[in-house]
């Protein structure tokens, strides 16, 4: 479903994006807003919900303390007690789903490298369920677009297109590198895809919700770019 | 009117316009290139893979200077960079798609059999081995190979850049540079031989200014 960039849609979008933006700010970011609408629409148009990224041999994988946790809250957030996953939004079986049952569904591994806004990458195996089999489970309306992926992460959250939700390469993951997902990388469970860069899988998961609109995330509101595939 | 004809062939001027368009926008294009990509290096001063990083690379950690980077911090940068990435391309092409229409290509491009005997000896020249300089026509072997090189420079850049920028969608763009991490030390060190081709290009047209007004109001030598 690629959608065909014309030079005419190219200028209305620019143009469009550019009176929206330039209504409260200065040329420059007129500018850079508009060229940020552009540079979305070209990033959805490369993105091929069938091409796969490749798994790096096993002697690529990342020494585990050099893959650096991160997390926004002053400390290491560590899950509730009683911990569960509510999926919801525009489906026709919203779920709460435990660990457990999370454990139980269809199982993808992965290994692929994963590409950080900072400019590092880095290379781990993780284990977990696709979201596209969370999808399945829960039944879309044919109205959904997005995704929202919220975590207990000081509320630390990010929206997705659908179609980079449904990737083959995106799972909730409960394990990495063969062991069970430590507090430090996002346990109980974590969103992990090959297909964006790092600031768009939230950790500490707690809702998944699937929307008919946009909506933004933590770094996205303050500036980072939404769609960041990569 | 043969000698009409004639004239107008001789006067070609020795930059044409659309060549010293291209030429201009390049100047504030790759400034500010340079220093939304400098600050997008800050976020992450290193080369290599987290935990192999390389070990030919001298500068691992250190962080170019507030003054060199243009968006501020991190998501500013990125901003900057790949919205103006578009207009660098674009001006890009517009010089090579009029350098082979023109055939203006012909008395710019280093052809090895023909220039680079000239090429060496006008390096001679320089070095003070060789007392005259060699015989030259439009430019010297060594102008064209300067020149030539910048182009696959900048070339090799937007490859690098666009291998960076999507690694999974055009995941085949980053195997020749080695994956990832690779391409993105050859978008670094791409900036680097850039910059030190602009640098001897400066000193050089320093002193040579007739080039200078040539690259502004064209020109009128064959």
């Amino acid at each position: 479903m690629n959608r065909i960039i014309t030079r005419r849609n190219l200028l209305v979008g620019i143009c469009a994006a550019g009176v929206l933006a330039g209504c409260d700010s200065s040329p420059t970011t007129a500018f850079l807003d508009g060229m940020e609408y552009w540079n979305e629409r070209v990033q959805r148009a490369l993105f091929s919900p069938r091409r796969l990224a490749p798994e790096p041999p096993l002697s690529e994988l990342t020494p585990e303390r050099d893959f650096p946790p991160y997390w926004i809250s002053d400390s290491m957030p560590t899950a509730p007690p009683g911990w569960s996953l509510k999926v919801g939004g525009l489906v026709a079986r919203p779920m709460v789903l435990s660990l457990a049952q999370l454990m139980s569904m269809p199982r993808t591994d992965l290994r692929v490298r994963h590409h950080c806004v900072e400019g590092w990458s880095a290379v781990a195996g993780w284990r977990g369920v696709r979201v596209s089999e969370l999808a399945r489970a829960a039944g879309l309306r044919p109205e959904v677009r997005y995704v929202e992926f919220r975590s207990f992460d000081s509320d630390y959250w990010s929206s997705w297109d659908l179609p980079s939700a449904l990737h083959a390469q995106t799972i909730l993951a409960y394990g990495m590198n063969g062991a069970m997902l430590r507090p430090d990388h996002g346990a109980p469970l974590r969103l992990y895809s090959a297909v964006k860069l790092g600031y768009k899988m939230v950790k500490y998961l707690t809702e998944v919700n699937f929307l008919d609109r946009k909506t933004g995330g933590y770094w996205e509101d303050q500036g980072y770019e939404w769609y960041a595939g990569v | 009117m043969r000698s009409g004809s004639k004239r107008t062939r001789r006067f070609r001027p020795a930059q044409p316009l659309a060549i010293r368009l291209s030429h201009w926008a390049n100047v504030p294009l790759l400034i500010i290139m340079a220093g939304s990509g400098l600050q997008i290096l800050v976020a992450y001063p290193f080369l290599g893979p987290r935990g192999a990083l390389y070990r030919w690379y001298p500068l691992q950690g250190k962080a170019p200077h507030d003054w060199m980077c243009i968006g501020g911090w991190l998501a500013g940068g990125r901003h900057w960079h790949f919205a103006f990435a578009w207009l660098l391309v674009a001006n890009g092409l517009f010089y090579l798609t009029y350098l082979c229409a023109s055939g203006e290509w012909r008395r710019r491009m280093f052809l090895p059999l023909r220039d680079a005997p000239g090429a060496v000896a006008t390096f001679a020249y320089y070095l003070r081995i060789r007392k005259t300089p060699p015989p030259e026509d439009f430019y010297n072997g060594l102008q064209r190979l300067a020149y030539t090189a910048a182009i696959i420079f900048a070339l090799v850049m937007v490859l690098s850049g666009l291998a960076i920028y999507k690694p999974v969608q055009l995941h085949w763009l980053t195997v020749p540079f080695g994956g990832y991490d690779g391409a993105r030390a050859v978008h670094l060190m791409t900036l680097i031989l850039l910059v030190g081709f602009a640098v001897a290009h400066l000193v050089l047209v320093a002193l040579h200014p007739r080039t200078i007004a040539d690259m502004i109001g064209g020109g009128l030598r064959e």
